[in-house]
């Protein structure tokens, strides 16, 4: 996000800089609601059976998901970064799912250890 | 030489340099709790039938955390956007707000649900014994359901001798073969006065529910003690930018408190993130 | 820029300083608690090669037991356990307790507060700010906050000699169950135990890591001066930048696993800990369920990346001080800075290839050896390329490029003796052999210490405005390749007849390590003329560390570019000044613009203009035609 113009300088452009920030802080608290919500969505679904204990960890874990894509996406500013970060962060991704994906597979894999 | 680029954007990343140095830091954070959750992926996997409990933490509360953790989440950004407008006053009326919300998990977390849980004991029956104590398990309908055995009875330890352990038992040991008790309540059912005695030669390992309790307790003490330093490391840093030492930076260049503000907002909001998996995979599945 | 000019200027460092605010900062804040990069810089560089040598004391003392197994240590055999306690050596004999502890903190020290310090740390903090032009690094609060976190971490893992019980005995990789129960019981503190102050210590040394790799990366991303590209960089930035991602990723994962193990020791918990385990004959009250090969996965998965911590930053080095006296430019720049990025993003899906040995399956053990026979072809890339760049040059000897040149062979051997290991049918037979120790030395002694070697011969001057000898340098060179070469090589033949890397007895007690003999040598007879060729090293290294100390005062003066190089950091006075250049640093071309034809000297630095008569007749300088 810019910088702030001077204030002393064009107090109209600045009025339209304060208006923008504003319609952001719309959106934060959107998302904070929306973020409890899917929380009471998540406890509630916990008590449901959908038949069994993997499929209802599958689908808190993309509840979960969702949620953590809301901040990232809005809290934490990437719907709109540099091209730097999104890099970096999709670098560090694909070592992340290397580490979960290479456990798995390595625990498979060890007739001995089952 | 000053150092460029503090405040101002270097024009080919389009940065300043803290919004890139935090941003590897999380990057290495995600590593860090990545790893975490990799090591409970395994372990639960690997976890033998009966071994890993379900639904001994206290829901409400730990949704009422979660939700106090959003909260501060929204107020920390509400915070920043504020500094953006130059109103210092609502700056400081929300960072006070994310430093209480903080404050508040972190009280919970230490001073009741820990303690809560230091306090509950749990004695794993050996396969031996197990049909010695039916009544407290109701292993026979959970059998015939096809259910995992339970092989742990817990509950209020009342009283020890060299022999027996006399515990107060648990709803779900209270009453084992309740269909009630076949899944978590949300509200967590109080500790009943029926009594149980439990031979220690029958007993493979009897513990409070401490890190050694089992690999559920171990991660979960691991994974929401780390979690709950990153609060406190968090909570120390927006205090001290909530101090009248940062109203003088403000005052000196506001845009550098606001990138303050952002960047220790971003390391807020990944530990809210965290909590997000933290919390079904603990408290509710 | 003329060099000399910026002499006079260096003189008079306050001359610059009027449009800059400029205090005084008293002794303690300017040499101790500084925030400045060459300083903290330096003060990395002189721990590292402090804990070097350190580490390199206790590997002599085991090469006595190896030799000489069972008899008394002549000398100072009688002090030690005045130092280290009645139960390291009584009587001047080695314990295999004190022994444990020798090997496993030789290891410690020498990765973690040795070659990890100096090559990252201190030549990072050092030189990449000096080359990219920059002021300083972009966090030097956090650049501070690393050196210190590093300096408690070495502190602490001094300590843990000195408690009862000593130093960890697990090896450094500390492999569960044996690290959850080292050092514990009667006679050992719960808390101030060997092994539990290992993972303290640890906690603190990556922390010092992952600060450096932020500041680092965030450094050399945005402090870059104007002109100077990505394609422009020094090969040694590379390098460093390439560190630091992997120190940033790999070390995290650790972390968490030391704190699991951390758990394990202080809190009974059972990540690593199977169910049903017995110690000493007896089960162990634990809740189980946890597994070991969960800790040997989140330890290879740094430990891999972190072998080329340990050879990246050397490669560097070796690149900037190969091209300067070679007197020509890198062969194959792109080409190089393309592997050290394959390098880095490969070593991450390596890891497991450590782990051969534990049962894994067959589909796993595939990918694995797959990934590391691919991570073989950047590292030759690199190498030839280095190589490539001696042909044609005309090459000064000097005592850097000695260690240079040397480094080239060396880590080939050390390579190249790798792709047996890669196998794992070849590797079940070889794993934890002398062959093994042999081959990961020939990388990070010959090759590593090597490149690090020539890094201190080469930025010394830029350091200190002082050139160290070149004859003592020539004296520390000769005796130093001859004995690593020595030690290192027949243990390759140790290696292949079978003798076990922990045998404390030197395999004086085991039949494979006496039945064969190798030139009139049995394996175990070999140990004799390794352990004497590593004392003789070790009387080689005084030369070195006598010169280092002599020449910071008394050294001969030089210019602020006393090896006619190119990069930016010898525009810089020397030494240079807080804040570094006296002006702004502009970047005009590549890094290695050595022997530019129609040009008056033969090198041309970064900082000078393109002349106009340049842009019309300018081509890439001749590169060697292969036959």
């Amino acid at each position: 996000m810019n910088n702030p113009p001077d204030v002393s300088q064009d107090p109209k452009e600045y009025e339209e800089y304060a208006h923008g920030i504003q319609k952001h802080v719309r959106g934060y608290l959107m998302v904070g609601a929306l973020l409890l919500t899917f929380t009471a969505i998540t406890v509630a679904l916990s008590y449901v059976d959908f038949g069994t204990r993997k499929a209802n960890i599958s689908i808190a874990m993309l509840v979960a998901m969702l949620k953590a894509g809301a901040v990232a996406a809005v809290f934490m500013h990437l719907a709109a970064e540099k091209r730097l970060i999104y890099r970096i962060l999709i670098f560090t991704g694909f070592f992340v799912l290397g580490l979960f994906w290479l456990i798995f597979l390595a625990w498979y894999d060890y007739p001995v250890f089952r | 030489m000053e150092i460029p680029y503090t405040v101002s954007t270097r024009p080919d990343t389009g940065l300043w340099n803290a919004k890139i140095g935090i941003w590897l830091f999380l990057a290495s954070e995600v590593m860090l709790f990545g790893a975490l959750f990799s090591a409970y992926i395994f372990l639960r996997i690997d976890a033998a039938p009966g071994t890993w409990p379900h639904g001994l933490l206290n829901v409400p509360v730990g949704t009422m955390n979660t939700a106090i953790l959003i909260l501060s989440s929204v107020t920390v950004v509400l915070a920043w956007a504020a500094l953006k407008m130059r109103r210092y006053r609502a700056y400081w009326w929300y960072m006070l707000a994310t430093i209480t919300c903080g404050v508040i998990f972190l009280t919970v977390k230490l001073a009741y649900e820990w303690p809560q849980k230091f306090e509950h004991f749990g004695a794993y029956i050996k396969p031996e014994a197990l049909a010695k104590y039916e009544q407290y398990l109701g292993n026979e309908r959970r059998i015939e359901k096809g259910f995992e055995p339970r092989i742990e009875i817990t509950g209020h330890l009342h009283s020890q001798n060299a022999k027996e352990y006399e515990v107060a038992l648990d709803p779900v040991n209270a009453d084992p073969d309740n269909p009630v008790m076949d899944r978590p309540h949300f509200f967590p059912l109080p500790v009943t006065d029926k009594i149980a005695t439990i031979e220690k030669a029958d007993v493979q390992r009897a513990t409070m529910f401490l890190p050694t309790h089992s690999a559920y307790f171990a991660s979960y003490f691991t994974i929401t003690g780390l979690h709950g330093l990153h609060v406190l490391g968090g909570v120390i840093v927006f205090i001290y930018m909530w101090l009248p030492v940062s109203k003088k930076l403000y005052q000196r260049n506001p845009e550098h408190l606001a990138n303050r503000v952002e960047v220790s907002g971003l390391f807020w909001h990944f530990v809210d993130l965290v909590w997000i998996f933290v919390f079904p995979l603990f408290y509710l599945l | 820029m003329d060099s000399s000019a910026s002499i006079e200027t260096h003189h008079d460092p306050h001359s610059h300083s009027a449009e800059h605010e400029h205090h005084e900062l008293g002794w303690w804040r300017k040499y101790i608690f500084s925030t400045d990069h060459k300083v903290i810089g330096i003060q990395y560089g002189l721990c590292g090669l402090a804990f070097l040598f350190l580490g390199f004391c206790l590997m002599m003392l085991m090469r006595w037991q190896l030799a000489y197994p069972g008899q008394a240590l002549p000398v100072i055999g009688k002090f030690l356990p005045h130092i280290f306690g009645a139960g390291s050596m009584p009587d001047g004999k080695m314990t295999p307790d004190f022994y444990n502890s020798l090997g496993a903190m030789h290891g410690t020290i020498m990765i973690f507060l040795g070659v990890v310090p100096l090559a990252f740390a201190a030549f990072g903090n050092f030189v990449v700010p000096l080359q990219i032009g920059a002021p300083d690094m972009t966090f030097p609060k956090v650049n501070a906050a690393s050196f210190w976190a590093f300096a408690v971490g070495g502190v602490i893992m001094l300590i843990s000699f000195f408690v009862p019980g000593g130093a960890a005995k697990s090896g450094w990789t500390s492999y569960t169950p044996l690290a959850a129960f080292a050092d514990s019981g009667p006679g050992h503190d719960p808390l101030f135990n060997g092994q539990t102050l290992w993972l303290i210590g640890f906690i603190f040394l990556i922390t010092s890591s992952l600060l450096g790799a932020v500041n680092f990366i965030t450094t050399i991303i945005q402090l870059r001066a104007k002109g100077l590209t990505w394609m422009r960089l020094p090969f040694f930035v590379w390098a460093q930048f390439v560190t630091a991602f992997l120190l940033l990723l790999a070390f995290p994962p650790l972390e968490a696993a030391i704190v699991m193990q951390l758990m394990d020791r202080v809190a009974h918990t059972s990540f690593f800990l199977p169910s049903g385990l017995v110690v000493n004959g007896a089960p162990v009250s634990i809740s189980g369920g946890g597994s070991p090969l969960l800790w040997q996965h989140l330890f290879w998965f740094l430990g891999h990346p972190e072998v080329y911590v340990l050879i990246l930053p050397a490669f560097g080095i070796v690149a900037e001080i190969l091209a300067n006296n070679s007197r020509k430019p890198l062969w194959g720049y792109k080409s190089v800075v393309f592997s050290v990025l394959v390098i880095g993003f490969l070593s991450f899906v390596v890891w497991a290839h450590h782990m051969w040995l534990t049962g894994m399956g067959s589909a796993v053990s595939a990918f694995f050896q797959t990934t590391t026979l691919l991570i073989s072809i950047p590292s030759v890339i690199i190498l030839s390329a280095f190589f490539i760049s001696l042909w044609g040059g005309s090459i000064r000897f000097n005592v850097p490029m000695l260690f240079t040149i040397a480094f080239l062979p060396m880590f080939g051997i050390g390579g190249l003796t790798g792709i047996p290991l890669a196998f794992n049918s070849a590797d079940l037979y070889l794993h934890d052999t002398y062959y093994v120790i042999a081959h990961f030395h020939y990388i990070v002694a010959p090759g590593t210490i090597f490149g690090l070697f020539a890094g201190v011969y080469y930025w010394f001057p830029k350091a200190t405005g002082r050139k160290m000898s070149e004859f003592w340098g020539k004296v520390h060179f000769w005796p130093t390749l001859i004995c690593m070469n020595m030690i290192f090589l027949p243990m390759f033949l140790q290696g292949m007849a079978g003798m076990h890397r922990r045998w404390y007895d030197g395999g004086q007690g085991w039949n494979v390590a006496n039945e064969h003999t190798v030139w009139g040598l049995t394996g175990f007879q070999w140990n004799q003329p390794i352990s004497w060729a590593a004392w003789i090293m070790g009387l080689a290294q005084i030369p070195f560390i006598i010169n280092f100390f002599w020449s910071i005062k008394h050294g001969g003066k030089v210019n602020d570019n006393p090896w006619e190089a190119t990069t930016l950091e010898w525009t810089a006075p020397s030494p240079p000044p807080h804040g570094n250049f006296v002006d702004i640093p502009v970047a005009y071309r590549g890094p290695y613009e050595y022997s530019l034809p129609g040009r008056e000297r033969d090198f041309t630095m970064q900082n000078e203009p393109v002349e106009p008569s340049e842009r019309t007749r300018r081509k890439p300088p001749a590169e060697p035609v292969l036959v």
